[in-house]
């Protein structure tokens, strides 16, 4: 439980909540932590921040006793940890919600949240006192939520409501959250930031684990930043700009305005008219017109789960039978399979990544070779030429930097910005004439996502087609030539770069045109 | 016409026993996670050994508790290989059911001079309706042991999701230790309640009721009740090959209906039963 107010005096000279000191932890040969320090002070939002892999989730497994560090001393309200273990990390106040969250998805919330602190009446559950202290706690956090409720039938941010409970109801101090926004929409992170605040003024110590930059200035009051394993800073959030937090995370100077040359579009490439699709009932896409020219790039923004998804796979031939038309270069791909409209040049760069661009076991070369696979150099009389897909893996490698650089790696093993590259990769070695780009930053760190929009802009330059589909309205204005805001389905405003700014964009993804 | 109706009702009841009690087997198994192809053995096992205990010493109910013992003593070694050595579930439980095909046959023949199977003695044998009753009682007594109680919730826990029961302080090998011991007792009565009620033991005398109770489980969508309901099906199917289709069809014909009642019915609904989530899914502490 929060402690009640403890100002004063004694708050001064009271010892942080979390000390880390010269903590290192190996991994056989790969060191994950080299000497990294953290103070967290107690009632602070604290962000921990750095690149996937630069060792913030080891550091914090370290924190929550799932792992032992090697060398290094853990200090928690001042004393010193020996012995760690998750069941002790409890005790001693420090709760983690985990990336992906902890639940049982046919559970209730209240099953849930006792699974592992049963109370029993008899031989029986009884789960009256817990349920009790989570509607106070409810009450007081401004977290409600149905507890008889299944969780399966929760959207994810009620899940995560539900994490934060089962912590805060263990009796945590300290709440570790790894990257806890990446699953919300911005109206859900706004609201749970709401939640953090209340917390830390009751008394609680957040870490916070992140690596958006928009976030960590908008709620951390103080931050760690971590590189290549070690913690490289510390600072007060408002000492710092978002450029020198960049800067640290990456190691060298970020750009974030990307470098676009006015250009005028060519001629039209691909053009949807009328396009409309109906799912299970649900009219999903209605009525959509685009058309997108050579050297040109099309934002198309608009909040999850609005038709892009549909518009896409429709574009790419992963839903068929869409009505209206859909023309690349004038020629109608209706009926056309995906490999057809791939060899007519459309390339693909899909929003789950996993799941529709790359085959996660699979290694990079033979991810790179997907999709050219059937063809000449990868294939000669129907054998797969090993070399050749080799050779073509270890140029492409080169060329996207895509690391650590080892061609027969699966995929998995990647992180996600490298992986993003490899897709990337493979869909502009083909020459596309027009590029599908949805989310092409989604869940990848800032020094990629400045390579892919180097990318994509590179591409524009050579006069390919560009559909840039985004949920980041900071991406689709500084890539875009044109903007296209999709809502409920349909187009609700097309308008030019120039004309768009966040408000007015903002307001259209609302539905107010 | 109203003794039919009791005979066929009797039928029923003999026919859907050892498949409710194997059925409760996997249900323990299952909903901790672990696939339990081997009820087939494990009730040969049963059958087999209590046959063996009751036939030597004329003590029905010392054969039954030997009979439970050693059959736990089944589930933990099935446990050894599927929990702690990540031995791949269905092959574990293939190579169970021929073990035990194979051993209860060797032993057969090493206890009763070289014989495939063996009768009991009159004052060997245990009322068969005992374990009529006994079943009809753990219906409801493992639905209150899931749904109500503090072992149950952390069974389900651990077969649904087993990082969020361990990050929650749940001993995930524990409880699918528990699951699958539970899961060879009850297996193993099923199976002895066969040599009680046949009055002898014949080699491979199981004759796939185990895999009917799997599918017993699975139309009984992993709930007690639902096992019952769904044995009740196949016994009846199994009634009415006994009782009434032998006299108007032929013999091979109406043996075959208990078999093909299951194909159907599992065709029919094996795509809308959603199984616990980890099933079949050895579970690993996240490592690097």
């Amino acid at each position: 439980m929060p402690q009640p107010e403890r100002q004063g005096p004694d708050a001064a000279t009271a010892p942080p909540a979390i000390e880390m000191i010269g903590i290192s932890k190996r991994f056989k040969t790969v060191v994950a932590n080299r000497q990294a320090n953290l103070t967290v002070n107690e009632r602070e939002i604290h962000a921990v921040v750095g690149e996937n892999g630069a060792g913030k989730s080891t550091l914090m497994n370290i924190l929550y006793g799932l792992y032992r560090q090697d060398e290094g001393e853990v200090r928690v309200f001042g004393q010193k940890v020996e012995d760690h273990g998750p069941t002790n990390a409890v005790r001693l106040g420090i709760g983690m919600v985990h990336q992906h969250f902890m639940l049982v998805p046919p559970f209730s919330v209240i099953e849930n949240i006792i699974l592992g602190i049963e109370e029993s009446a008899g031989p029986f559950l009884d789960p009256s006192r817990i349920a009790r202290q989570v509607v106070e706690l409810g009450d007081r956090y401004g977290l409600k939520v149905d507890l008889e409720a299944k969780v399966q039938t929760l959207p994810v941010s009620m899940e995560q409501r539900v994490e934060i409970l089962k912590v805060l109801v263990r009796g945590a101090r300290v709440l570790i959250l790894d990257e806890p926004t990446a699953v919300l929409t911005p109206q859900e992170v706004e609201e749970f930031f709401k939640v953090l605040r209340t917390l830390r003024d009751q008394g609680s110590t957040i870490i916070l684990i992140t690596h958006k930059l928009k976030e960590i200035k908008a709620i951390s009051d103080r931050l760690t930043v971590m590189r290549e394993g070690t913690t490289v800073a510390t600072a007060a959030t408002g000492d710092v700009s978002r450029e020198e937090i960049a800067q640290l995370m990456v190691g060298r100077p970020v750009r974030f305005a990307v470098e676009k040359k006015d250009r005028p579009p060519g001629e039209v490439r691909l053009v949807a008219k009328n396009v409309g699709y109906t799912s299970a009932g649900r009219r999903l896409l209605d009525g959509v017109d685009l058309s997108i020219c050579s050297g040109e790039i099309l934002g198309l923004a608009g909040v999850a789960g609005n038709g892009q998804t549909e518009l896409v796979q429709g574009f790419t031939g992963l839903i068929q039978g869409l009505e209206g038309s859909i023309e690349l270069d004038g020629r109608d791909l209706s009926g056309l399979s995906v490999r057809e409209r791939i060899e007519l040049g459309l390339g693909h760069i899909a929003e789950d990544r996993l799941k529709h661009a790359l085959v996660p076991d699979y290694s990079i070369e033979d991810n790179f070779a997907l999709g050219l696979h059937h063809r000449p150099p990868c294939t000669s009389l129907g054998r797969l030429m090993r070399s050749a897909i080799r050779a073509q893996a270890e140029r492409l490698i080169g060329e996207y930097d895509v690391r650590p650089p080892l061609p027969e790696l699966p995929a998995r093993q990647l992180s996600g910005g490298n992986q993003q590259k490899v897709v990337i990769g493979r869909e502009c070695s083909r020459e596309p004439r027009c590029l599908i780009a949805a989310l092409p930053t989604r869940g990848v760190d800032i020094g990629a996502i400045e390579f892919i929009h180097q990318r994509l802009v590179g591409l524009r330059d050579r006069g390919v087609a560009i559909l840039l589909v985004s949920t980041e309205l900071s991406e689709i204005l500084s890539l875009s030539d044109r903007i296209a805001v999709i809502y409920r389905g349909k187009i609700l405003k097309t308008l030019h770069a120039a004309e768009a700014t966040e408000s007015v964009l903002g307001l259209a993804m609302a539905g107010v045109a | 016409m109203n003794e039919t109706l009791w005979v066929v009702l009797a039928y029923t009841m003999v026919g859907a026993t050892p498949l409710v009690l194997a059925g409760l087997g996997g249900v323990f198994a299952e909903r901790s996670g672990v696939i339990n192809i081997g009820l087939e053995g494990f009730m040969l096992f049963g059958a087999f050994f209590s046959a063996l205990v009751a036939a030597k010493t004329g003590r029905p109910v010392l054969a039954l508790l030997v009979s439970t013992a050693l059959l736990a003593v089944v589930g933990l070694v099935f446990a050894l290989f599927t929990v702690t050595l990540k031995a791949n579930q269905v092959v574990s439980g293939v190579a169970l059911n021929m073990l035990a095909s194979g051993l209860t046959l060797f032993l057969s023949q090493v206890f009763f001079d070289r014989r495939r199977s063996f009768s009991l003695p009159d004052e060997a044998k245990l009322d068969f309706r005992f374990f009529v009753v006994l079943a009809l009682i753990l219906v409801p007594l493992c639905t209150v042991l899931l749904d109500k109680t503090r072992f149950g919730l952390r069974l389900r826990a651990v077969g649904e999701n087993p990082k969020a029961a361990d990050t929650a302080g749940v001993s995930v090998p524990t409880y699918r230790y528990l699951g699958l011991v539970i899961s060879g007792i009850l297996a193993g009565l099923a199976g002895s309640f066969l040599p009680f009620y046949c009055g002898s033991f014949a080699k491979n005398m199981t004759a796939g009721r185990g895999f009917i109770a799997l599918a017993a489980l699975i139309f009984g969508r992993w709930r007690p009740a639902g096992v019952l309901s769904a044995a009740l099906v196949f016994g009846l199917a199994d009634a009415l090959q006994t009782t009434l289709l032998s006299n108007l069809i032929p013999s091979q014909f109406a043996m075959m209906v208990p078999y093909v009642v299951t194909v159907v019915i599992l065709a029919g609904f094996i795509g809308r039963a959603v199984p616990p989530a980890s099933l079949g899914i050895p579970y690993e502490k996240e490592s690097r």
